[in-house]
């Protein structure tokens, strides 16, 4: 598997860290509320986990150290698209 | 179809044309008492104890390729029960104690092998990691014993000792562990249903659910609908999937494990060897082939087949360990589906749905659990309470915040 790394090029994987589902949003907790606790829940522990097209952030730890956002198929591990995520949607 | 040397002798001299089929290839009928999604090891277990224990035998299994072909045929078939953490260590235990009289109680040679599964430790912190260990497993009443580096040398003198980076100290060895042939739990626990009057259809694809009120009424698969009291999912590595027909979202990602075999080589490893300083596990079927396998990939995948960084990884760790086997060629590998949980350890439990429970998340560890895991899925469905060794394996657990992180890695399922 190589990611098309938008600085670096296509790299090998083994260059890249994975953290995972880059769809959550992880809730804003400086407000206070029971629905808080839920919605933390939901996003720390529940995923969607689909078999085919999924968005996920990867680390570029051996070359550029950017995190990305990759879409790749998880039936067939093909590379959709690789781009820089939006700083704000950062985890 | 039973097996005797009378008629091993009769088939023998008649050309071998007259071996059975081992269970009944059935085909789905309007409805069952009880239907369970997904016809792997643990499903097939699930029906097994359900028909044994429970005198529930209305039951169907409904399995979408053939039975054998999905996991429970592409683990690296290693059983042990050396856990840390109370909520976990009763099961895989319970499980222990049925691979002990396993081939006995469904009258099928398993090959089960107790041959020992070795934890090696390569520094004091780790040692010390050990003996807590064997100690939470002694106060169960498991088996463990702490070896310095003479015991280990004793029973694997060829391991490489004096590795500058990571000399062996010594390690955790569970005796009661070792080796079970995986293709025949399956093909015994089928055999053992389907005498019973277990229906296990292949080919049947569940494609959702019928429920009305809150309660679960049936199925729809590929060969129609089907009527069920109560549904059991048993489908690891897709369970999330399956979940979602429901109306679910697990605390689950699907990940990729590789495993490998060697050409076939004399008796090397007597028994089941763990590299503590990476992830390197080895073992040697009886066929002469070594199995090994080490890290799961590590991202979400549905593929079956792995990348070859993995492949790097997991050789450098065998050579690490035991530079003998250098020379062996791998033979052939291939991957499996993870159901990892976002704590790594399973989930036996009732869902919101009434009728419908769910058996999930076995990690990397599914294989050694198959006839606990049923054992204790069986008593959930038949009785409508979970088994005592599995209370603490709640679908709730991630909200209520009663993890069981064997790990201490937190919900990463990656780094499980």
């Amino acid at each position: 598997m190589r990611i098309p790394c938008p600085f670096c090029g296509l790299r090998d994987s083994a260059e890249f860290s994975y953290l995972g589902d880059a769809t959550l949003t992880r809730p804003d907790t400086t407000v206070a509320g029971a629905e808080i606790n839920a919605a933390l829940f939901d996003y720390v522990y529940l995923r969607d986990n689909p078999a085919g097209p999924l968005r996920e952030y990867w680390y570029h730890g051996a070359g550029c150290h950017g995190w990305l956002v990759v879409e790749r198929d998880t039936r067939t591990h093909r590379i959709i698209a690789a781009s820089m995520p939006h700083a704000e949607s950062l985890p | 179809m039973r097996y005797s040397l009378t008629s091993l002798l009769v088939n023998a001299l008649t050309g071998h044309r007259g071996w059975k089929p081992q269970w009944r290839d059935a085909e789905p009928r309007d409805g069952y008492d009880v239907v369970i999604v997904g016809g792997g090891g643990h499903a097939l277990a699930t029906a097994y104890y359900l028909a044994k224990e429970h005198g529930i035998t209305d039951v169907a299994v409904l399995e979408k390729g053939w039975i054998g072909g999905g996991n429970v045929g592409r683990n690296t078939t290693i059983v042990r029960s050396n856990y840390l953490l109370p909520g976990n260590i009763p099961l895989y235990e319970l499980s222990m104690k049925l691979w002990e009289r396993l081939e006995q109680d469904f009258n099928y040679n398993a090959m089960v092998s107790q041959r020992g599964v070795l934890n090696l430790y390569h520094s004091d912190g780790q040692r010390d990691a050990y003996a807590r260990r064997g100690n939470a497993m002694r106060i169960h009443g498991v088996d463990a014993e702490l070896l310095d580096r003479d015991g280990v040398r004793k029973l694997y003198p060829f391991l490489n000792f004096d590795s500058a980076r990571f000399p062996i100290q010594g390690g955790l060895l569970q005796r009661r562990g070792g080796t079970v042939r995986h293709d025949a739990v399956a093909w015994g626990y089928a055999r053992g249903a389907s005498d019973r009057g277990v229906d296990i259809v292949q080919n049947c694809e569940v494609t959702g659910f019928s429920i009305a009120d809150g309660r679960v009424t049936g199925v729809q698969t590929s060969r129609g609908s089907i009527r069920a009291r109560k549904v059991a999912i048993a489908v690891a590595g897709n369970s999330s999937r399956v979940a979602a027909m429901a109306g679910m979202r697990l605390p689950i990602e699907s990940h990729v494990i590789q495993a490998f075999v060697s050409e076939g080589l004399k008796p090397i490893i007597p028994g089941v060897i763990t590299f503590g300083a990476g992830h390197f596990y080895i073992s040697q079927s009886d066929k002469g082939g070594l199995v090994f396998g080490g890290d799961i990939d590590g991202y979400n995948s549905y593929a079956q087949r792995g990348n070859l960084p993995v492949v790097e990884d997991v050789c450098e760790g065998g050579m690490a360990l035991m530079p003998a086997i250098g020379r062996a060629r791998i033979l052939r590998n291939w991957g499996g589906l993870l159901d990892m949980s976002m704590d790594g350890s399973p989930i036996i439990d009732r869902t919101p749905t009434e009728g419908l429970y769910l058996n999930a998340g076995w990690c990397y560890g599914g294989f050694k659990a198959t006839p606990g895991s049923g054992f204790a899925f069986a008593h959930l469905i038949a009785r409508d309470a979970p088994h005592p060794a599995a209370v603490h394996l709640r679908l709730d657990r991630f909200r209520t915040g009663h993890l069981i992180d064997e790990k201490g890695q937190g919900a990463q399922p990656n780094l499980h």
